[in-house]
């Protein structure tokens, strides 16, 4: 199966001249952009490695797409997403996040269920 | 902007009372010489302000009238009270301040009513609600009354805790962002078994959606008795979880007759793991505010559906405004509420909408005439509510829910994921295809509004389930008048 996290996983995997012009998009809005990969995306792995810092003051998609390059390079057999931070007051979270490069064998999990007093059942969810 | 009324806000500070034995005399007297009509009061920073549209029986002063709404909403009754003279009741009157005719309607005012912040406890909208609508809506010389906005100093709105979650966590909690997300309710509402009601969740979630529902009037009946349906719900959710590594949920509406029976189902959800729980508004705000305080204290995110507001938010010339409502409820504490759609089957005229979802969303709501706020609203910092769009509402009608709401929205498509000819789960992903394709063509440059369809015809041809979508509703549209209009400038949007 298909890991559905991120902005825009239900269409076809994006090309760098899509995903460059997400980034022009954000870095438009004012956002920082940064990257971020991982072997293990499991729901609850809500901190994935830093690919550096964010990239606070870039005002050029060209340098976020050398960085990505280099990350895919380095960390080809993970996962990597794309955020773009906001810091305007009210909001100072993630605006826009969405995955740039997969493995070529998706992470699979699986329900583990503990049954419990009555029919109540403990859930966790394991990679397969 | 063609506007006849001014807006009120300038003048002195004038007392008309008079002479004090003369006010206090036993009998009757008109309100305006009560106190109630003070023209030209500049409202303190620290009162609370009401605009009423009034209207009054033949033959009725309309300043009488609205001085008879401040009065009746705050310390009058209909004879003069020797016992006024033992408070400071100047203080604790009401003020009106400013009357104008409702421009085009006749015999319809808008009154300006200021009243002073020791009038309301703190943290109860019941208290409140007491107040600003307990009796006067039924009083004998308005033919109709509506409260139409109000503005809430910001030493009030920080005596409510407000959403437990707030846009910001729900995000980062359910970690999606940049694009509205996307609903579904569990159609027939009624009928099914906990384990038939399960599989559509499970399809639905499946398919690509983020959250399912259910419906407003599904509790614990006789084919489904609660404790079924939120396990098998339950294990849909966790399956779909699994299967997609994505955090999904189901709105566990846990109604119920009592408080005591709706902890009861909200820990039984929470033990499951669900995320989120739900509750009708016709729970009554007290309730409201209480399961608020459940879900911040276990960490689950609070939708609210507002079922009956339609008894008393419609008709413009009486009642109370869905603009009104929702600050209550983001006061309150919700997270989620249904707050129109413009473009669906259901009441709603697209600015108006538009207002109730700057009233959920803003950290300051300007005031903004066009769509019905009457006045500047600073929310002090308390969170955002996620406003949802649901009712009669289809994937070929994206753009359009896009450019009016932008992402900060839950759109919930029922009819429109579950009636789809191929099956739950290809509706589901017609729906997220269809809203994916749009955000990245929106956020490349595209003019989404007009090239809408042609974005999503050009998705649709390598996606069968969206193509299957487009043919099967491309004709639906309500396109009605709607009942509900700002009305201080006229202007009448169309869907």
């Amino acid at each position: 199966m298909r890991i559905t996290q991120g902005t825009f996983s239900f269409l076809p995997d994006l090309s760098d001249e899509q995903v460059a012009r997400q980034v022009q998009y954000a870095l438009g809005q004012g956002w920082a952009v940064s990257l971020e990969y991982t072997d293990d995306p499991h729901p609850r792995n809500v901190y994935w490695e830093m690919w550096g810092l964010p990239m606070f003051d870039q005002p050029n998609a060209g340098v976020v797409m050398d960085e990505l390059r280099e990350c895919r390079r380095a960390h080809g057999d993970c996962y990597v997403k794309l955020n773009a931070f906001d810091s305007t007051h009210g909001f100072e979270t993630m605006r826009l996040s969405f995955i740039v490069h997969r493995p070529k064998q998706e992470a699979r999990y699986r329900l583990r269920r503990e049954e419990s007093a009555g029919r109540l059942v403990r859930y966790t969810l394991e990679r397969a | 902007m063609s506007q006849t009324a001014s807006f009120p806000g300038a003048g002195t500070d004038q007392r008309t009372t008079g002479n004090t034995a003369a006010r206090y005399k036993a009998g009757v007297m008109k309100y305006k010489q009560m106190g109630y009509w003070v023209p030209g009061y500049v409202p303190k920073d620290t009162d609370v302000i009401a605009v009423f549209r009034i209207t009054p029986q033949e033959g009725v002063d309309p300043e009488e009238a609205a001085a008879a709404v401040a009065g009746e909403s705050s310390t009058a009754t209909w004879t003069v009270v020797w016992t006024d003279r033992l408070t400071a009741c100047e203080n604790y009157r009401a003020k009106a301040y400013e009357v104008q005719p409702v421009p085009g309607t006749e015999g319809q005012y808008f009154a300006w009513i200021a009243y002073e912040l020791d009038l309301f406890e703190e943290g109860s909208i019941a208290n409140l609600t007491a107040s600003i609508i307990g009796n006067v809506f039924s009083f004998k010389p308005l033919k109709a009354a509506r409260l139409e906005d109000m503005r809430f100093p910001v030493a009030y709105v920080k005596t409510f805790k407000g959403p437990p979650t707030g846009i910001v966590v729900e995000r980062e909690r359910l970690d999606k962002y940049g694009r509205p997300l996307l609903g579904a309710t569990i159609k027939p509402k009624l009928g099914l078994s906990g384990k038939n009601y399960g599989r559509v969740v499970y399809e639905a979630l499946l398919g690509g959606l983020d959250f399912t529902k259910d419906d407003e009037n599904i509790n614990s009946q006789p084919f489904m008795h609660w404790r079924d349906r939120f396990l098998f719900c339950m294990e849909a959710v966790q399956k779909a979880q699994a299967a997609s590594g994505e955090i999904k949920g189901h709105y566990l509406n846990i109604t119920a007759g009592t408080m005591e029976e709706m902890y009861k189902r909200a820990e039984f959800g929470r033990d499951l793991g669900s995320c989120i729980v739900m509750v009708d508004l016709v729970v009554g705000w007290t309730a409201i505010q209480s399961i608020s305080n459940w879900a911040r204290d276990n960490d689950r995110i609070l939708h609210m559906h507002r079922a009956g507001h339609g008894t008393y938010t419609r008709q413009k010339n009486h009642g109370v405004s869905f603009r009104v409502i929702a600050k209550w409820l983001r006061l309150a504490g919700v997270d989620h509420l249904h707050a129109g759609t413009a473009v669906g089957k259901l009441e709603g005229d697209p600015m108006t909408v538009q207002g109730y979802y700057n009233v959920c969303r803003d950290a300051f709501t300007k005031q903004d005439l066009a769509r019905g706020i009457f006045f500047d609203q600073d929310w002090a910092g308390i969170r955002k509510v996620m406003p949802v769009a649901s009712g009669g509402i289809h994937a070929g009608q994206m753009h359009q829910l896009i450019d009016l709401f932008g992402d900060d929205v839950v759109l919930q498509f029922g009819g429109g994921t579950i009636g789809h000819p191929d099956g739950i789960r290809a509706g589901a992903t017609a729906n997220r295809v269809a809203l994916e394709a749009m955000i990245l063509a929106r956020n490349e440059g595209r003019d989404i509004r007009n090239e809408g369809p042609e974005i999503l015809a050009t998705t649709a041809k390598t996606c069968k389930p969206l193509a299957a979508a487009l043919m099967t509703w491309k004709d639906v549209t309500f396109n009605y008048a709607s009942t509900d209009t700002p009305d201080f400038v006229p202007t009448a949007s169309v869907a």
